[in-house]
């Protein structure tokens, strides 16, 4: 167990070519899980890489418990990875592929053959030690992997994108026990993927990165209620987060979002605000979960009539599309209470969990943060 | 543990395994860089000069090249190159595409038909060579056979006819090599997505029509890739003029690669010698520099 | 599928027999003829069956060239080997170890796959010379080394090329070094392109002409060599028996290997013409 920090990581491959990495600040404690997340080509492999020392840093250092350990070479790292491929050694059986990193450590035998029955045990695989990894399905290739890994007791473990090769139902089960694992072992655990879900379910800390950036980094709770950009919103969820392009307006101090569904309109108060933010062209951001139906009680000033374009059962929800201004919007439903396509729905909105981004930047715009423009933000509550 | 260090000095023996693929390529890239773009140089450097027996360094320019143009054996040299290249490419080209297609229509024993095609691939031009002279002998040959067999007035003495020697060459050389193209068709032909050819079928396209139209034009670059080969051994074909003709009669059957080994290294014309190997150099070039070209920009489009 | 045997099916497999007549004929009168009297030579024609079969033609083409079947076995198995070795090494590197200027190595390698060797001839020999190598089996041996690295490199390269590098990554977070990662991981996943590479450098050297006839002379020449010399000598009578027997003995180890290890060498053929 070991914490592991990064300090203003920087690598570029070249002095013509654009940084892949750029001054990534990442600090975790010990026994945490971090979740490295973006879309293919973010940088996020190549950080990884970075870490288990299979690529040099230009500048910055990475360190564990305190110590730099950016000018060692991979094996002197003290870290096991799993690969996205498993990269088992197709020759060597299931045992000598467990036992292959001891052996290169030089421990001796009987220790070797003890590590990996503990492994093979914790893993569920004694059946598969005389195996080849040819002959393995790939939920077993995968647990191979890990108990690869897992035999070393490395400081750090890296997973790289593990379960992108397995089908759907597979992938469900391996990350449960990949969670489990973490329960049970408390290592400090650094993990790649593309995969949101994965980030959330996974992980204790998600960064989330895009051009060699990180985008945000925190909690699942953090990044999933109060992203700090267009692009962790969009990224984050499923189904995405709605975005509706509109023009603020002000009215009596009141910020005004001014929605309109063909049908109707309807203004949707932001809360009181301060000058700056009129005539702003900005993004309304709004989670299909947090559109509600209204009912005859709630029907206010902020709910509107929208008339029901598709809809999309997937069994514990329906999925209800309409159109506000000229944007499809998602809304989830429980299935009891979607309603028939065409009919006209009367939807209300939460304000206070209304989010909203700069159109041009997609930057978040928050309360109490200045703006580019040297305005004051509004005091509506985000999150 | 705990201290932290700024930077973590790499052991010796780390250093060295950060070397250790550079020095394990070093001498092969050293002796690929002198073994031969150093040599091309030198013998591009030969060529300008007067070099007979042994090689000196007297520059005449280009004079080399200037009695090479003069010289009516080159020009021979390089129209039988013209012709033989051209029908050897062409015939065997034919013959492979057409027996791999036959090949393809779910034949029996199909694997042992396919090693017959292609044995003579695995023989040295030199026992090629000599086998086609016997099997072309004016006189003891197919000549005496067919007219044993009856063909009263049947003449085949080619290999004696400076006129026709050309074509001994071609037919021994399509011999051994045809069976290679038909073995890159046929591998091509199994590479070709066979929904394609369904939905050619659902169409309503018959057979032939199918693989003129749709399968052949498909395998482009297979045909590239052949031509290539073929080329190659054309321009580089030595082994089989030597063992069935040895350029003769008189040298009317002579090939480029005959002409600089006979002037380099038989008859004292080292610079001779040299410029025409530069000017072999060239034909290959013109081949292969569209050749990597177009397989590098199509890399690029994938 | 369809039942009735159409005419086309008839004229497919018609055709292929002739073709299979015409590329097997040439190799049966080459041993009918090698097992032919001189007498039956001349009285009979190439497919005629010989009066008495005689093994004459091949006691004297051994006789002829048997010494130098042997230099052709003892240029060809070293060449073959230390040839193979480097391709492996270095395609190891191109493959899994890049690094600056390694990617235009192999552009400079594959450019010399394709060289007509005349043009590199003249310096090379003047370097075996400088050697003192030259008339030796080593000297045509190194000649063969360097000329079919190009070859063996792009075999293994290719192939390795294929093999996902995340192998050598786990490796080394395993602790493995350069060669450990070679020897434990690569090589025993290599034995097919080995056995390419070991049969295309095998038919390669063994058919050599060129190199042969430039580096070698007298005793030390490979086996293609002395019978193109055999053959190609205009005196005394010509023995067709003899030359066919000694072009039979020159074309046996191919043959063989080509038998045995078909599918290797159509690999090897493919391979070097549809390069990676």
């Amino acid at each position: 167990m070991a914490t592991l920090e990064l300090r203003n990581v920087n690598k570029s491959y070249g002095s013509g070519l654009a940084d892949t990495l750029k001054n990534i600040e990442i600090s975790i404690d010990s026994g945490e899980f971090l979740i490295l997340v973006g879309p293919s080509g973010c940088g996020k492999s190549t950080l990884m890489n970075c870490i288990a020392g299979l690529e040099d840093i230009s500048g910055g250092a990475i360190l564990v418990d305190d110590q730099d350990i950016s000018g060692m070479s991979p094996k002197d790292r003290d870290i096991a990875m799993v690969f996205q491929s498993y990269a088992l050694y197709p020759t060597m059986t299931v045992h000598g592929n467990i036992a292959f990193g001891l052996k290169m450590r030089k421990m001796a035998p009987a220790a070797i053959e003890e590590e990996v029955a503990r492994v093979a045990k914790l893993l569920q695989i004694e059946h598969l030690l005389g195996r080849k990894p040819g002959q393995l399905s790939g939920g077993q290739q995968q647990r191979v992997a890990m108990g690869r890994a897992l035999a070393r007791r490395p400081k750090i473990y890296l997973f790289d994108e593990p379960l992108s090769n397995l089908d759907a139902k597979l992938r469900v089960e391996m990350r449960t026990e990949i969670k489990l694992m973490h329960q049970r072992l408390k290592t400090t655990t650094v993990y790649v993927t593309h995969d949101q879900i994965e980030a959330m379910t996974l992980g204790d800390k998600v960064a989330v990165m895009k051009d060699g950036i990180i985008q945000q980094f925190g909690t699942p709770k953090q990044i999933y209620n109060d992203p700090a950009n267009l692009f962790v919103a969009s990224f984050i969820g499923s189904p995405p987060m709605n975005f509706i392009p509109l023009r603020l307006q002000r009215r009596d101090g009141q910020l005004l979002a001014l929605l309109d569904s063909g049908q109707a309109r309807c203004e949707l108060p932001l809360g009181a605000m301060e000058a700056g933010f009129e005539d702003r062209e900005v993004i309304l951001g709004i989670r299909p979960e947090q559109i509600l139906l209204a009912t005859d009680e709630s029907r206010n000033q902020s709910s509107i009539r929208a008339e029901v374009e598709v809809i999309e059962p997937t069994g514990p929800d329906t999925l209800v599309f309409v159109e506000l201004n000229q944007t499809k919007v998602c809304c989830r439903m429980a299935p009891d209470d979607a309603p028939q396509v065409g009919q006209t729905l009367e939807l209300q909105f939460d304000p206070s969990k209304v989010l909203l981004f700069d159109a041009k930047s997609g930057e978040r715009l928050l309360p109490g943060k200045p703006l580019a423009s040297g305005g004051k933000v509004a005091q509506f509550k985000a999150g | 543990m705990s201290s932290i260090a700024v930077f973590t000095k790499a052991s010796p023996l780390d250093a060295l395994q950060r070397w250790l693929p550079k020095l394990v390529l070093a001498p092969s890239m050293l002796i690929i860089l002198v073994g031969f773009y150093g040599y091309i140089l030198w013998t591009f450097l030969l060529s300008f000069t007067s070099s007979r027996f042994m090689p000196n360094y007297s520059w005449v320019g280009l004079q080399q090249y200037a009695r090479l143009w003069d010289n009516d054996r080159w020009w021979v040299a390089s129209q039988n190159l013209l012709l033989f290249g051209g029908l050897f490419i062409g015939i065997s080209l034919v013959i492979g595409v057409l027996l791999a297609v036959l090949l393809d229509q779910r034949i029996r024993r199909e694997g042992f038909i396919r090693t017959i095609f292609l044995y003579p691939m695995a023989l040295s031009m030199i026992v090629t060579g000599t086998a086609w002279k016997w099997l072309l002998n004016p006189g003891l040959g197919i000549d005496k056979m067919l007219r044993d067999w009856g063909w009263e007035g049947f003449r085949f003495d080619w290999l004696v006819d400076p006129d026709r020697v050309v074509y001994c060459l071609v037919i021994a050389a399509v011999w051994q090599s045809s069976g290679f193209v038909m073995a890159l068709f046929l591998a091509g032909l199994r590479g070709v997505d066979q929904s394609i050819i369904r939905a050619a079928q659902v169409d309503g396209a018959s057979l032939p029509n199918i693989y003129l139209r749709i399968v052949l034009p498909s395998l482009g670059p297979v045909f590239f890739s052949a031509l290539m080969i073929l080329s190659h051994i054309a321009i580089k074909s030595f082994d089989l003029v030597a063992s069935m003709t040895a350029g003769g009669p008189g040298y009317a059957s002579d090939l480029p690669a005959m002409f600089m080994y006979a002037h380099t290294f038989t008859r004292g014309q080292m610079g001779l010698g040299a410029a025409s190997a530069i000017l072999m150099l060239g034909a290959v070039l013109a081949i292969l520099v569209p050749y990597l070209y177009s397989e590098l920009r199509g890399k690029r489009h994938d | 599928m369809t039942k009735p045997v159409s005419l086309s099916r008839v004229a497919i497999y018609a055709t292929l027999l002739a073709a299979c007549a015409v590329y097997l004929i040439p190799l049966v009168i080459m041993l009918l003829t090698s097992f032919k009297s001189p007498e039956d030579i001349r009285t009979g024609n190439l497919l005629s069956w010989p009066e008495v079969f005689t093994a004459i033609g091949w006691l004297k083409a051994w006789d002829g060239v048997g010494g130098y079947f042997w230099n052709s076995v003892k240029i060809t198995i070293p060449a073959v080997l230390i040839s193979t070795v480097i391709g492996a090494l270095n395609g190891y590197v191109l493959a899994m170890w890049r690094f600056r200027g390694s990617q235009l190595f192999f552009g400079l390698l594959l450019f010399g796959c394709f060289l007509p060797f005349q043009v590199v001839l003249l310096p090379a020999s003047f370097t075996i010379g400088q050697l003192g190598l030259a008339n030796t089996t080593s000297g045509l041996v190194l000649i063969h080394v360097v000329y079919g690295m190009a070859f063996t490199t792009l075999f293994f390269r290719n192939y390795y090329v294929s093999i996902p590098d995340a192998l050598v990554r786990a490796a080394r977070l395993d602790g493995a070094g350069f060669f450990t990662i070679f020897g434990r991981i690569l090589l025993p996943m290599s034995t097919p392109i080995i056995m390419v590479c070991l049969i295309w450098q095998f038919t390669q050297i063994w058919n050599d002409f060129l190199f042969g006839v430039v580096f070698a002379s007298g005793d030390t020449q490979p086996i293609t060599v002395a019978l193109n010399n055999l053959v190609n000598t205009s005196t005394g009578a010509k023995e067709y028996n003899v030359d066919m027997a000694a072009a039979m003995i020159a074309g046996l180890p191919t043959l063989v290997v080509y038998v045995l290890a078909g599918k290797y060498f159509l690999r090897g053929l493919t391979a070097g013409a549809v390069k990676g």
